[in-house]
């Protein structure tokens, strides 16, 4: 690892500051992915600026409309052990639990998962899926305008994410094939029904990050089962191929995740 | 460079430190304490896996300074070797090391694992809470059968004491 300067911000505003005065800041939330890139010397901040302590960024709450509004440095332990997120959206306790193991969920956390956005990682499926919006210390985003590309978000270089909020929704799940070393998604699909409508997301598969698939969304409109999206499948054109599986593999995943995915929900 | 102070298996303990240092490099190299191991490059093995205010991490993946003020147990921390802790005595009976490399930070995942969801796990919980330790030697079955025998144990001394 190159040197680096650390500083504990202990609000949002503190953080912005230090960003800001930094040559080359970075913030610094549970450390999982930018530790492990700054250990291999494929990241070199002059400064880590540490959310990790900041509560206003912390916790998790249900709202009086029944939204979930999660706070961006709750790690995935917490989402996935909550009584609210359990109950309101089954899925997003499902899939929180199921990144990496049981020492990365306690460190990770949602917002840090999403400002990344590795075309692997699992969150952003059901961003996307649950028509949620992301909360900056200069604005609102829909999911749909968050992500823009693989490793790819409109987050302006010192903007901080500070909640993700989901609106109250019927149905969700989650179903993911994990890359058996990594844990990340080789392919996952994050189906949703609810007040944005019935949304197919997928992650793990996509060359240019988490995509929805038309498609399926309509004919589980027609009939909500896995029989309604087990002839439909995504064109291999534009998928991931690496040693862990081809483009033509990942497009039967999506599919069979889809099938997944709709039987849990 | 930076001062961190936190507490190690009870006791404060202080340094000074580079600020890129690492969590398990302040364990090993300044603390001493070298049963924290170091297994990858790639926050995937889990050898060096310590309690950070009672939540086991990777302490590859943590700077030194993420831990400043915090409370760290580290194998080091665990029993003693008059007085086995229930996990440690149940590696040993059940042949659940063979270099031993990998075992501290299993005995670390066992103890959060029954510290979070209770005693009397089932294996296929066992395994599942496995995913970030690897183990080069073992085959997993016997560190598997240990932590049964250990959260069973740990339930009979959760009811004695009761
Ligand atoms: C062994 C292992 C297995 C894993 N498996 C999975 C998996 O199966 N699925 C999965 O989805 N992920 C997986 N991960 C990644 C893990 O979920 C990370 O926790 C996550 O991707 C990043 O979150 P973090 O809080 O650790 O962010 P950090 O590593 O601290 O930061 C990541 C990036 O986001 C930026 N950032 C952080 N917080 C904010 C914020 N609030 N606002 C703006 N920018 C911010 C940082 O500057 C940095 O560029 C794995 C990681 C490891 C080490
Ligand atoms: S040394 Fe920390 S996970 Fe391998
Ligand atoms: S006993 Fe050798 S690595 Fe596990």
């Amino acid at each position: 690892m190159y040197e680096t300067t650390y500083h504990k911000a202990s609000s949002v505003s503190e953080a912005v500051d230090l960003l800001k005065k930094a040559d080359d800041g970075k913030l610094l939330s549970g450390g999982q992915t930018l530790i492990p890139t700054m250990k291999q010397r494929l990241a070199a901040p002059s400064d880590l600026i540490d959310l990790r302590q900041i509560d206003e960024l912390k916790g998790i709450s249900r709202q009086s409309d029944g939204s979930i509004r999660i706070g961006a440095a709750t790690c995935h332990a917490d989402v996935a052990g909550s009584a609210d997120v359990k109950e309101a959206l089954p899925g997003l306790a499902a899939l929180a639990g199921k990144i990496g193991d049981p020492h990365v969920r306690h460190m990770g956390t949602i917002g840090g998962s999403i400002a990344n956005n590795d075309p692997a990682a699992d969150y952003p499926s059901a961003l996307l899926a649950l028509g949620a919006s992301i909360e900056t210390n200069k604005r609102e985003f829909t999911a749909d305008d968050f992500f823009t590309g693989m490793f790819e978000t409109a987050l302006d270089e010192d903007e901080i994410v500070t909640a993700i909020v989901f609106p109250a929704t019927e149905k969700s799940a989650y179903a993911k094939f994990p890359n058996p070393a990594s844990r990340y998604a080789m392919a996952g699909v994050f189906v949703a029904k609810g007040a944005n409508g019935t949304r197919v997301a997928v992650t793990g598969a996509g060359q240019d990050g988490v995509f929805r698939v038309k498609e399926m969304e309509t004919a589980l409109n027609g009939s909500w089962s896995p029989d309604a999206v087990a002839s439909i499948s995504v064109s291999a054109d534009d998928l991931i191929s690496d040693i862990h599986g081809s483009s033509e593999y990942r497009a039967n995943l999506v599919t069979v995740m889809a099938k997944r995915a709709v039987a849990a929900a | 460079m930076g001062q961190v102070t936190m507490t190690v298996n009870g006791k404060t303990v202080s340094g000074t430190v580079e600020d890129r240092t690492l969590l398990s490099t302040f364990i090993r190299e300044n603390l001493a304490l070298t049963g924290t191991h170091v297994g990858c490059d790639t926050s995937q093995c889990g050898a060096c896996l310590v309690h950070v205010d009672g939540k086991a991490v990777k302490s590859c993946t943590m700077l030194a300074a993420q831990a400043n003020g915090g409370a760290v147990t580290t194998i080091e921390g665990v029993g003693t070797p008059a007085e086995l802790h229930p996990v440690q005595k149940a590696f040993k009976e059940n042949h659940g090391l063979q270099c031993g490399f990998c075992t501290p930070g299993m005995i670390m995942s066992a103890i959060d694992m029954i510290n979070r969801l209770g005693p009397n796990l089932d294996e296929d919980t066992i395994r599942h809470e496995l995913e970030g330790n690897i183990c080069r030697c073992t085959g997993y079955h016997n560190i598997v059968k240990a932590i049964k025998q250990a959260s069973e144990e740990m339930a009979d001394v959760l009811e004695a004491a009761e």
